[in-house]
């Protein structure tokens, strides 16, 4: 009976820390005012370009660092797109999804047909992706991975999820306690007050939708990894991920901490869709009437639930408190 | 004599509008400078020059006798240049302390660093700054968060402080708070440099005084050597003769009546202070006040675009509080007003002059569709009656020139037939040529006996156009006046509100004797 709970829990985190990845990002680039809704695009440039970078040298760090320089390069396009020649964000987000998911396909397709084919993720003996493949998975750590139920929910998870975690966790004393996330923040707020005091707009701007892009890259890459590595030609790795972070930063009201909660309990309602028949046979009495639900209907939970959450996020104002003011608008020192 | 600032030539242009001229300014160390000038002289292009906003197109800066270049607020600031701006450039989610954290160099990489709370209690002390470092801006009055931007800029270690019109939002007693602020740190070493139209604070706290007019340096004068009238003079110049036409015509009863009107602006500060004033027909009526001073809050209320807190306003003996904009309009008031970047209200630039001519009248055509041949008609009409020049009536609105643009405005206005027309700055960065076609539009309805209210900016005009010129000064009225039977200098006087005549000489100001208000409602609204 314990194996079904442990086994809920550990799923909500193993395949919901994409979406982690992807709202800090998002809440950095957010922080500095601007809104990125190439969320899907750039996870989908870092995830195949940083798995072919990892298949090629077989190694999981190198295929993080390149998925996070691929995605930081296309924080770079919008960047300049924006902020130097003043585009209109949103059409920019959209292209760059739009963009980014071509880019996938373009790739993935080309290199199916291509004579060495799509690099295979295994662990056999003989492959050539051995241990970029082990470095993935789970980690055991000493007495933590041990414990009951706990070990195997909680300790027991590849890399990629710790530094998730860790990294919502630094991002959150960033904006909280430091002179530059206090700059980064003011930008997002009022920038023209801070610009007035000496902080430069243009490079606090670039840094940080450069660095948000790339830790959405690393998400993209984890997502992959945990559909095996391979190649759908007819179904993207990210598969809407992107967008449900964006969801994501609003319920998190711009808090890479609360950010940590919200993706586990939409991984909650994510998980359920996997799970549930598993729930229902392991207590017919109690949960035996999830069978009666439709699975569509589970399907469609993770999109029904952010819909929700806007919904009831935008109702409230209490709840935007986070909301950056000037988010979503360019700036430009000598408008009058 | 040492100075901290030297202006040699500065002039500065936003597209072919020149804000600064040729302007020569100095400020010398340890002194208060005031730098006097009508709305729109250039005072506050200036300043943002210094403080690295905007960049000159030519001409030199000295600072401390070195010449400098300011391409940034930082380097404004590594230069010792603080400025206090009028639209407050605070934080409002942050709390004081992470508002003057912002800027604060030095002080390790945390927020609350090692003495940051100190060095800033320090420097408030020092110059008696009463202040919570711990209050979330949004929180705070007016006056508090001016006192924070003052901090801030003594805190980042300015020595050269400019203040951009400081007491337009404060009470009588906080401006003496402020003034004695300026006057210790005049006495630690500071130079200060204080935007303001207030006459009677520039005498107050100034040594000197610089007056710019029409974006052009006008001259530096010592205060003790000087008057509030000399100066009046320099800001708004000697009277100018103009050849504005002004037919009398027999005036009506009064068409529209307003007593006790008081409005709030965007900020819920009052803007408009139990005003009473009437228009008749086949009269114009000049508003005249420093920009800011309630005009804009003013005809939206009337127009039915803003909420009035109190008091009537009487159209043809019916009220008008309350009505849906489209009902006032029915009702036969009309408003044109030209916003200060002069497309913002009233005309959708992207649309041609016919569609900006349905968006008044769409609700005349029968059925679901808009009657574009009428429309046409009407846009055609238009450009010949008020001579447009324009390519035809499909043209975008925002390819036509601005005067061009304003003669559309306000054709579309007077086309509807209105009894009381209510134009806000219709000639504001026109061409002589063009304002005088305006100038024309307005006589000819205004012998049709269509009452106009005339919200302008340059008295010259407004003595030659207008019958009576009401003055408001801090949405409070200072008095109404007869154009033939004043002078620049007095309208100046009370425009700076150094002169009231409400009331004054047993006049009862904006109460018309053939009021259309029964004595019943004049028993309630007194």
């Amino acid at each position: 009976m314990l194996d079904v709970f442990t086994l809920f829990l550990f799923n909500i985190i193993v395949y919901n820390i994409p979406l982690l990845y992807g709202t800090t990002g998002e809440i950095m680039i957010e922080k500095s005012g601007s809104l990125n809704l190439g969320v899907e695009g750039t996870m989908a440039i870092g995830a195949v370009v940083g798995y072919l970078a990892g298949a090629k040298t077989n190694s999981l760090f190198v295929a993080c660092i390149v998925s996070f320089i691929a995605a930081g390069l296309v924080g770079l396009l919008f960047s300049f797109l924006t902020v130097t020649l003043q585009a209109n964000q949103n059409v920019t987000g959209l292209t760059i999804t739009t963009f980014g998911v071509a880019f996938y396909y373009f790739i993935g397709n080309a290199l199916s047909n291509s004579k060495g084919g799509w690099p295979m993720f295994s662990g056999a003996e003989e492959s050539a992706t051995k241990a970029f493949y082990e470095q993935s998975q789970a980690l055991h750590i000493p007495v933590l991975s041990d414990i009951p139920f706990f070990g195997k929910a909680l300790f027991s998870h590849g890399i990629l999820v710790y530094v998730a975690i860790l990294i919502a966790i630094l991002m959150s004393v960033y904006f909280k306690k430091t002179v530059p996330g206090l700059k980064l923040r003011a930008i997002g707020e009022n920038p023209a007050a801070a610009d007035s005091l000496g902080v430069n707009v243009t490079l606090y701007k670039y840094l940080h939708i450069i660095i948000g892009s790339g830790i959405m890259g690393i998400g993209g890459l984890y997502m992959g990894l945990n559909m095996g590595g391979t190649f759908e030609g007819s179904n993207c790795w990210i598969n809407g991920y992107g967008w449900i972070s964006i969801a994501l930063v609003i319920f998190a009201n711009w808090s890479p901490a609360k950010a940590i909660l919200g993706t586990f309990i939409f991984g909650f309602f994510n998980t359920l869709r996997v799970q549930n028949a598993a729930l229902a046979y392991a207590f017919p009495n109690a949960l035996g009437w999830l069978t009666k639900i439709p699975s569509h209907f589970f399907s469609a939970l993770p999109f029904i639930i952010t819909l929700i959450v806007l919904i009831a996020s935008s109702l409230s104002k209490k709840k935007k408190s986070g909301e950056p003011q000037a988010i979503g608008r360019n700036y430009y020192r000598e408008d009058r | 004599m040492e100075y901290a600032i030297e202006l040699k030539g500065i002039t500065k242009s936003f597209g072919p509008v020149a804000a600064n001229k040729n302007i020569n300014l100095s400020l010398a160390k340890g002194e208060i400078l005031a730098l006097l000038g009508e709305n729109g002289s250039g005072k506050t292009t200036l300043m943002n020059m210094l403080s690295g906003i905007y960049m000159p197109d030519s001409g030199s800066i000295f600072i401390n006798g070195e010449k400098a270049r300011i391409n940034s607020p930082e380097d404004s600031g590594r230069l010792g240049i603080g400025m206090v701006h009028q639209h407050f450039k605070l934080v409002e989610r942050f709390t004081a302390l992470e508002n003057i954290r912002i800027g604060m160099r030095g002080n390790g990489r945390f927020i609350h660093g090692k003495d940051v709370r100190k060095k800033i209690e320090d420097t408030a002390a020092k110059f008696g700054f009463e202040i919570d470092l711990d209050k979330v801006v949004a929180n705070m009055a007016v006056s508090e968060k001016q006192t924070l931007e003052i901090l801030k800029v003594l805190c980042y270690g300015a020595k050269i402080i400019i203040l951009d019109e400081p007491t337009a939002v404060l009470t009588v007693q906080e401006i003496d708070k402020l003034f004695a602020v300026l006057r210790a740190m005049k006495a630690e070493g500071h130079s200060i440099i204080i935007i303001t139209h207030k006459l009677n604070e520039v005498m107050a706290i100034s040594d000197r005084v610089a007056v710019l007019r029409h974006g052009e340096y006008i001259d530096t004068v010592v205060t003790a050597e000087t008057d509030e009238k000399a100066l009046t003079e320099l800001m708004v110049g000697r009277k100018i003769t103009l050849n504005i036409d002004r037919p009398v015509i027999e005036k009506t009863h009064p068409l529209l009546e307003i007593r006790d009107l008081t409005v709030k602006n965007d900020e819920g500060a009052t803007a408009i202070d139990h005003i009473n004033f009437y228009i008749r027909g086949g009269e114009i009526l000049g508003v005249a006040g420093i920009a800011g001073s309630g005009q804009k809050e003013l005809c939206e209320a009337i127009a039915g675009l803003r909420k009035i807190e109190e008091g009537k306003m009487i159209h043809e003996g019916e009220s008008i509080v309350g009505m849906s904009p489209k009902k006032i309009l029915e009702h036969g008031i009309s408003m044109s007003f030209i916003p200060e970047d002069r497309l913002g209200m009233g005309l959708a630039p992207s649309l041609s002059i016919t569609d900006n001519m349905i968006l008044k009248n769409y609700n005349e055509a029968k059925g679901p569709f808009v009657d574009r041949k009428s429309a046409r008609e009407e846009a055609q009409k238009v450009i010949e009656r008020l001579e447009v020049v324009t390519p035809s009536t499909e043209t975008p609105v925002r390819r036509l020139s601005g005067g061009n643009v304003q003669k559309v405005l306000l054709g579309r206005e007077i086309k509807s037939g209105p009894n009381v027309l209510i134009t806000a700055y219709p000639v504001r960065g026109l061409d002589i040529n063009s304002s005088y076609t305006i100038y024309n539009i307005l006589n000819d309805e205004k012998k049709k006996g269509t009452g106009i209210l005339f919200v302008g900016e340059d008295l010259d005009v407004m003595l030659a156009l207008c019958d009576k010129i009401m003055v408001i000064c801090h949405g409070k009225l200072q008095g109404v006046v007869n154009s033939e039977h004043t002078t620049k200098e007095e309208i100046g006087l009370m425009m700076t509100g150094t002169l009231n005549i409400v009331n004054k000489e047993g006049k009862t100001d904006g109460i018309a004797k053939d009021s259309a208000f029964t004595s019943d409602e004049e028993d309630k609204s007194v």
